[in-house]
């Protein structure tokens, strides 16, 4: 279920990739031609639905004249320009990023992590046992979803997703300062006192598995939670008349969570409370 | 947007707080007390209330300043006024240092112990402090004192500031009468050669809670009317500045900061004033900083005409031949900026003035603002039409009241005589200036996070490109200068260009100011032409024979030798000698306070400092600051892990962070690794 949005054509620039020339179309990110061409950049803030707040910054590249290396997922590529992907100085970077981050949440469950910790070397407990880390313990204030901040990285997506990006409630911003700052609602009210309507929409965005479903967050802590084992369908919600596709992702023939196609023209995998945690009665047997 | 803003109600004094900033509440809508019928019928709020957005700051200092502290009750009410989720108010009132969302006394008591105050024996005082009302933050005798970063006192280190919360006053500083201030300066002035206000700092000076109602869209103050006005005396804002400080003068201070004794004038800053041929400081000291016409006596408001007479394509062209340099710390060339902001077809333009001074070991912008603030008037007002701005933001570093009282001033004695509002000298330009305080962040001197900060939203640096020229403050076009920067206009307008660049060197032309503080004879405000030496400038300031190290530039800049008199203080010249000028600070070192304990300093302002944004910046400055504490006892070989450590943590932020904080927070330590031998 692929829909490509007509648009009008766009002119095409060059510029150099890895000493590769390369053509994109104008206003495409360096992000972008890497994934053209088939190079793997790792990315945490940056997502598919969401304009990035290139806040994480372990997809820095190396643009040949700057002081500086580039975001790849928000600088636009620009004729003439030279990039490099893979330098010395951009994988230094990536890898300190990877440390630092490691060394202060929890990655477990951030998709990719462990690969990208071995593929650059990094070594997170190279700053002690005493690096001081996030220590949050997971907020359960709802039957609906678990925010575990501890696996936050504040890649802000969250935020974007349900204030202006795209749900418009802005029930949670970011807190505090520096190392203190945390997504929080005001004065840190547990989620059933705040503006939250339970859309899912921020568990859709989230790269780390900070946030998750109850049910999700309950396996995993039994042990239970198998990923290997499940299916996922892809159906059409039945509440409404706007057909949001809804993915089930089955476990044991019961429903463990639900997400939603990100490439859905109409929904770009959002969804609301009824279609993301609505589904109890299908499982009534 | 479908805004939940729960169930705590304003105290009356909160809700006389912001309604002396928005006015009343007109609907219920809005938080009015009583429902109308008309509210049942008419939703209001929408986008016009939305649109005020730039006003939660305001809106959050007038609570702050009223009460002390910001309750939920106090958040809602705001929130509601301007339509902004509460969970967005809540994380920017909690991004500035200077607001707590706790209870806490209507007195703080903030202790500098940053560089230049910790060369002066800081944490002395700090150590007294503790023993006499106990540890920081806890209330005691009335108050609660907490440590802070710099103050931009440096010249009288150890430094201290009394904020005490209150009711505002309503009447406007211009119309009191000067012989009755002088009556009562003098009256209480302790020994300084010239009476300076007396009465603003002990609490009988009109005091405005509102910046934003300086501006061009003027909104009337009206008395505030409460519960506690039928008190005999209520509690009324004030402030004391204890510099230097010793902890009983900070005790009297803070029990009762409107009779604390006044602070000497700005001039004292200046060990130069007075002296001929100075050329930026010529008024400082001099004139009487709360009047329009001493101004005008003194040369004021020629440049203005100047620039009426050659037009704004006149003004940018002797601005770039001038070759003026922006002097915040980028170097940027003005008439570059001027150029591309005033060549944008997108309307409107803005003008901002950065006065968010807080590099530490940095004064100068506040010794300007507080000895000749009709100067910075007059310049941004010429900037203004040569960048094709009508309104141009003052964003004012929160810890400088006195700075304030006394732009207020100016701005209102300005638009009285025309220098100011609809027609400028009558010249068909319009422009006004509005006065936006800074609530305690480092990073809001970042000109994107200045713009964030005025807006209404957390004070987070945005990604460049596009520049501001392009897209800056409200995503207009805006031309951001440093206060220094947009003073030297003045001089080139009424000299000419070509008189301005034969001042200086032939890349950094014009006259310089230096901060030069810590362990110097006459610490202070100091203006040469660029081109002079690190050793002229120590000769004049005085210094003892011990120097262990100087710093260059502020906590972003970097540390050079003793002996190395010979670099040139000039942009090139500090960069060919491998540090930088930065903002002009020269910090004088002895042994006393050590080495290790100053990077360590430095290195918890920048993590105190770190908006969170990046995670360079967020998680390495914490790095980088455990790293420090680790080695703060070690040498050689025991520290060389750390050290290692420390540059591929720094070389990270450097490379890989989003704005300017990030990427020189290294570059101080870094300095004193390779340059002093630190840790060897």
């Amino acid at each position: 279920m692929t829909a490509i949005p007509l648009q009008l054509p766009r002119r095409l620039l060059e510029f150099t990739l890895d000493g590769e020339p390369t053509r994109v179309p104008e206003g495409a990110t360096i992000l972008d031609a890497c994934r053209a061409a088939g190079k793997d950049i790792p990315t945490l803030c940056e997502g598919d639905t969401l304009t990035p707040k290139n806040a994480c910054r372990v997809c820095v590249v190396e643009v040949e004249g700057a002081r500086t290396l580039a975001p790849a997922c928000s600088r636009r590529a620009e004729a003439g320009m030279k990039v490099l992907t893979d330098s010395e100085r951009a994988r230094t970077s990536r890898k300190v990023v990877l440390e630092l981050l490691a060394s202060s949440t929890d990655l477990s469950t951030t998709p990719r992590a462990a690969e990208w910790i071995k593929e650059y070397e990094a070594k997170p407990d190279r700053f002690g046992p005493d690096a001081a880390r996030v220590n949050e313990t997971p907020k359960i204030d709802n039957d609906l979803y678990v925010r575990d901040l501890d696996k936050c990285i504040l890649c802000y997506k969250c935020v974007d997703a349900c204030g202006e990006q795209w749900q418009n409630t802005f029930a949670i911003s970011v807190a505090g300062r520096g190392f203190d700052a945390r997504i929080s609602t005001e004065h840190a009210v547990a989620l059933p006192e705040s503006a939250c309507v339970y859309c899912g929409n921020c568990i859709e965005v989230c790269p780390t598995g900070a946030l998750s479903f109850k049910s999700e967050f309950d396996m995993r802590e039994a042990g239970t939670w198998d990923e290997s084992a499940q299916t996922e369908t892809t159906t059409i919600c039945a509440y409404c008349g706007v057909g949001c596709n809804l993915t089930l992702h089955v476990q044991e023939n019961e429903i463990v969570k639900v997400t939603s196609p990100h490439d859905n023209p109409v929904t770009h995998g959002n969804l609301c409370i009824k279609g993301r945690f609505g589904y109890q009665h299908a499982q009534q047997r | 947007m479908d805004l939940h803003f729960g169930d705590s109600a304003p105290t009356d004094e909160e809700r006389a707080a912001v309604d002396s900033l928005l006015g009343p509440a007109t609907s219920a809508w809005e938080g009015a007390e009583n429902r109308s019928d008309a509210d049942l019928r008419w939703a209001r709020g929408g986008r016009e209330a939305r649109e005020r957005r730039d006003l939660l700051l305001p809106g959050l200092h007038a609570v702050n300043d009223r009460v002390g502290w910001i309750s939920e009750g106090a958040l809602a009410y705001l929130c509601r006024r301007l339509t902004v989720p509460p969970a967005e108010a809540y994380g920017v009132a909690t991004f500035y240092a200077m607001f707590a969302l706790k209870p806490r006394p209507a007195k703080v008591l903030h202790v500098c112990t940053d560089l230049a105050c910790a060369a002066k024996g800081s944490a002395q005082v700090c150590a007294d402090l503790e023993e006499r009302v106990g540890a920081p933050g806890a209330a005691a005798e009335g108050f609660a004192w907490q440590s802070s970063p710099c103050l931009g006192l440096c010249e009288r280190a150890p430094a201290a500031l009394v904020l005490q919360a209150g009711t505002p006053y309503d009447t406007v500083p211009a119309q009191r009468d000067p012989r009755l201030r002088d009556v009562g300066a003098s009256a209480r002035a302790t020994g300084q050669d010239r009476p300076d206000e007396g009465p603003d700092d002990g609490g009988t000076t009109p005091v405005r809670a509102d910046p934003a109602a300086n501006g061009a869209v003027v909104r009337p103050l009206r008395p505030v009317v409460d519960g506690a006005t039928a008190e005999p005396a209520p509690r009324r804002q004030a402030f004391a500045v204890v510099a230097p400080a010793t902890a009983d003068a900070l005790v009297d201070a803070a029990t009762a900061p409107e009779d604390a004794p006044d602070e000497p004038s700005a001039a004292l800053a200046v060990p130069q004033a007075g002296q001929e041929g100075l050329i930026l400081l010529r008024r400082v000291g001099v004139v009487d900083p709360y009047s329009i016409d001493d101004y005008r006596s003194h040369g004021g408001y020629t440049a203005l005409r100047t620039a009426f007479d050659i037009g704004p394509a006149g003004v940018i062209r002797e601005v770039t031949d001038a070759g003026l340099l922006g002097r915040g710390g980028a170097a940027f060339p003005t008439g570059r900026k001027w150029q591309a902001t005033a060549s944008q077809p997108d309307r409107p333009h803005y003008l901002v003035c950065n006065a968010d001074e807080s590099e530490p070991g940095t004064f100068k912008d506040r010794v300007i603002m507080e000895g000749d603030p009709f100067a910075l008037i007059e310049a941004m007002t010429i900037a203004g039409y040569a960048t094709g701005a009508h309104v141009g933001y003052l964003y004012l570093r929160g810890e400088y009241p006195r700075a304030l009282r006394r732009l207020e001033n100016a701005l209102t004695q300005a638009r009285l005589r025309g220098f100011l509002g609809d027609d400028v000298l009558g010249q068909g330009y319009a422009f006004d200036i509005e006065i936006r305080r800074g609530a305690g962040a480092y990073i809001c001197g970042e000109e994107t996070a200045l713009f964030n900060s005025i807006e209404g939203f957390r004070g987070e640096p945005r990604s460049k490109p596009p520049f501001p020229v392009e897209k800056g403050l409200f995503g207009k076009p805006t031309a951001a200068n440093n206060v220094e920067t947009l003073i030297n206009v003045l001089p080139i307008l009424t000299m000419g260009a070509e008189a301005y660049a034969a001042i200086g060197t032939e890349n950094s032309t014009g006259p310089k100011l230096f901060c030069v503080s810590g362990n110097v004879e006459r610490p202070g405000i100091y203006e040469l032409p660029f081109g002079a030496t690190l050793g002229d400038l120590l000769d004049l300031a005085g210094t003892p024979t011990d120097i262990r190290a100087i710093l260059l530039g502020g906590a972003a800049g970097g540390f050079v030798r003793p002996d190395e008199r010979d670099i040139p203080l000039t942009f090139e010249g500090t960069r060919a000698a491998g540090t930088t000028l930065g903002s002009g600070v020269i910090l004088v070192m002895d042994d006393t306070v050590g080495l290790p304990r100053t990077l360590l300093r430095i290195a918890e302002f920048f993590r105190d400092e770190s908006c969170g944004q990046c995670v360079p910046c967020r998680v390495g400055t914490v790095r980088q600051e455990e790293a420090l504490h680790r080695i703060k006892d070690r040498t050689g070989a025991e520290a060389s892990n750390d050290i290692a450590l420390l540059r591929e943590v720094g070389q990270t932020m450097r490379d890989a962070s989003i704005c300017g904080l990030g990427q020189t927070a290294w570059n101080a330590v870094e300095s004193a690794i390779d340059r002093l031998g630190a840790y060897k």
